[in-house]
């Protein structure tokens, strides 16, 4: 949202590819309901050129939109990336949050189960992004693991530009402290993921 | 559910031999129940609603629908869903079924444009009028091939509005409906999710809608599917039989072309 230096990069023309008026069709065929305002279909630089790139974004275009994405990342004030595992689970597990028939008051959940397998005990896990059973495991439980693990959930962009992965930092799906907690869920060696 | 047939039905199984005597009229009712048994398909209480709203004068105008022209000529229902959504002259306009509908109860039947839109989806309080007609009309093309034409100029902008929507990332997620449905073998949780971009798995998620729908004990429209997925979309409100609407139908029923129709289906 706040890339408009890049915009001139890799901004393509979307002119020749779009059909006449299609962004304005699209935008009069929705209307505002609860927290979802039809601004949501705005697009910032990243999302233009990943919808334009589905299948296949070029390498150089990769390249800046990481970058750009990098440069959002957050990290706590007071250094901490890791929470409570166990507030992490609850956080993995629920789905609720942004949807028009969602109470805004309510905090969001992270929804990393409808994508990843997570836990052991938990068979309910969707496939649209990788495993991360054993995730602190197998990468090692050191510092700079839980701050990549951390700098994903913030986003996931700027490692792996075009993922399917929700940003949840950088729009501010989750607080801080729920990402913390999260991270645990991955690096905590007592957490499930790693049993 | 099938319980919940049987045991409307069962009273009637039981009373058998004490109408047996009655002669066919009686055989061929029982043969019907045996039917309905055997398919245990709620979404045929919508499509028999359905029917009589076809049939049935109403609106200012006190006129049926039965003069609707849903692109096969007026009056013809049998395979009209299946060339659906497609360009129409007296409108100018490429129409889906719903909107199209939409279009008859104005022109026919004389009800405002406002009239004809309300309650597009049935819940607790509300039956949808419009999702059973929904349901007749599709019944009317089970067993014939999606045909879907992209001739008309506006037919294929349709199609191709209807692809951008479809990789149009956006919102807090930066969901597309891509995101979910154009890769092979994904699921969310539990749920298989249709790569919608192939023929083969387009072919059998659209041929399957409308469907009656188990955990809302309701029959659900393509409307209603694309309204409900936006939300999980974290989008705003997809407004009823609106441009957008129609054009990303026409993309995912092009997609589809060559299926055979088979619904209303039900579904979990
Ligand atoms: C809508 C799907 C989706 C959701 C929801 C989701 N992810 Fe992901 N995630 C992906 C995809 C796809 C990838 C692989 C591409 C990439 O690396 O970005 C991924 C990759 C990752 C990785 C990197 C794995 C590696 O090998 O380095 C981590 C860590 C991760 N996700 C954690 C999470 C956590 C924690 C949550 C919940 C707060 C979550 N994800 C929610 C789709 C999702
Ligand atoms: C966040 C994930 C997600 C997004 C984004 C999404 N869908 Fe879906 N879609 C689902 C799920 C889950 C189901 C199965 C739901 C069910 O059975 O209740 C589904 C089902 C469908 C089906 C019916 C498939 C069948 O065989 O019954 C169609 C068609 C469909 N989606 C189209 C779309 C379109 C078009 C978009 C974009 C507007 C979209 N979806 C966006 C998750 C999503």
């Amino acid at each position: 949202m706040k890339m408009t230096i890049l915009a001139a990069a890799w901004m393509v023309p979307l002119a020749v590819l779009a059909t006449p008026n299609a962004e304005e069709v699209m935008k009069a065929s929705f209307k505002d309901r609860g927290q979802a305002k039809v601004d949501r279909l705005n697009q910032d630089e990243t999302q233009a050129a990943c919808s334009k790139y589905f299948a296949a974004v070029p390498k150089d275009v990769a390249k800046k939109i990481e970058a750009a994405n990098l440069k959002t990342i957050k990290y706590p004030a007071d250094g901490k990336v890791m929470g409570d595992w166990k507030e992490g689970e609850r956080i993995a597990q629920s789905g609720v949050g942004k949807q028009f028939s969602d109470n805004p008051a309510n905090p969001a959940g992270g929804n990393c189960y409808a994508c990843h397998q997570l836990s052991k005990a938990e068979i309910s896990f969707g496939t649209i992004g990788p495993s991360l059973y054993n995730f602190g495991k197998l990468r090692g439980f050191t510092e700079a693991m839980q701050k990549y693990a951390y700098g994903k959930v913030y986003n996931a962009q700027a490692y792996s530009a075009c993922s399917n992965m929700p940003r949840f930092g950088h729009n501010q799906i989750l607080t801080e402290q729920q990402m913390k907690h999260v991270t645990a869920l991955l690096m905590d060696p007592d957490s499930p993921v790693n049993k | 559910m099938k319980r919940w047939l049987i045991a409307l039905f069962l009273p009637l199984m039981a009373a058998m031999p004490a109408f047996a005597q009655d002669g066919d009229a009686t055989v061929k009712e029982i043969e019907k129940y045996r039917q309905a048994l055997a398919d245990g398909n709620p979404a045929e209480l919508w499509e028999a609603r359905g029917e009589d709203l076809w049939k049935k004068k109403r609106g200012p105008k006190n006129a049926s629908l039965e003069q609707c022209d849903l692109g096969m000529g007026a009056g013809k229902v049998k395979g009209a869903y299946a060339a659906l959504p497609r360009y129409f002259e007296d409108t100018d306009k490429v129409e889906d079924l719903e909107s199209r509908l939409v279009t008859c109860m104005v022109m026919l039947q004389g009800f405002s444009y406002d009239q004809a839109r309300k309650n597009p989806f049935g819940g607790p309080d509300v039956k949808s009028d419009m999702e059973a007609l929904v349901a007749y009309v599709t019944s009317a093309s089970r067993g014939i091939k999606m045909n879907v034409a992209l001739k008309h100029p506006k037919e294929k902008e349709a199609f191709e509005i209807g692809k951008k929507m479809f990789f149009h990332r956006g919102g807090p997620h930066d969901f597309a409906c891509a995101t979910c449905h154009a890769s092979d073998k994904q699921r969310i949780r539990l749920q298989d999710l249709p790569n919608l971009t192939k023929q083969e798995p387009a072919q059998r998620a659209y041929t399957s809608w409308p469907a009656y729908r188990v955990s809302q004990g309701e029959l659900r429209s393509f409307q209603w599917r694309l309204f409900d997925c936006f939300r999980q979309q974290r989008f705003p409100e997809l407004v009823f039989t609106s441009q957008g609407s129609v054009a990303l139908t026409l993309y995912l029923a092009k997609n589809a072309n060559g299926g055979v129709f088979n619904a209303p289906s039900i579904k979990r």
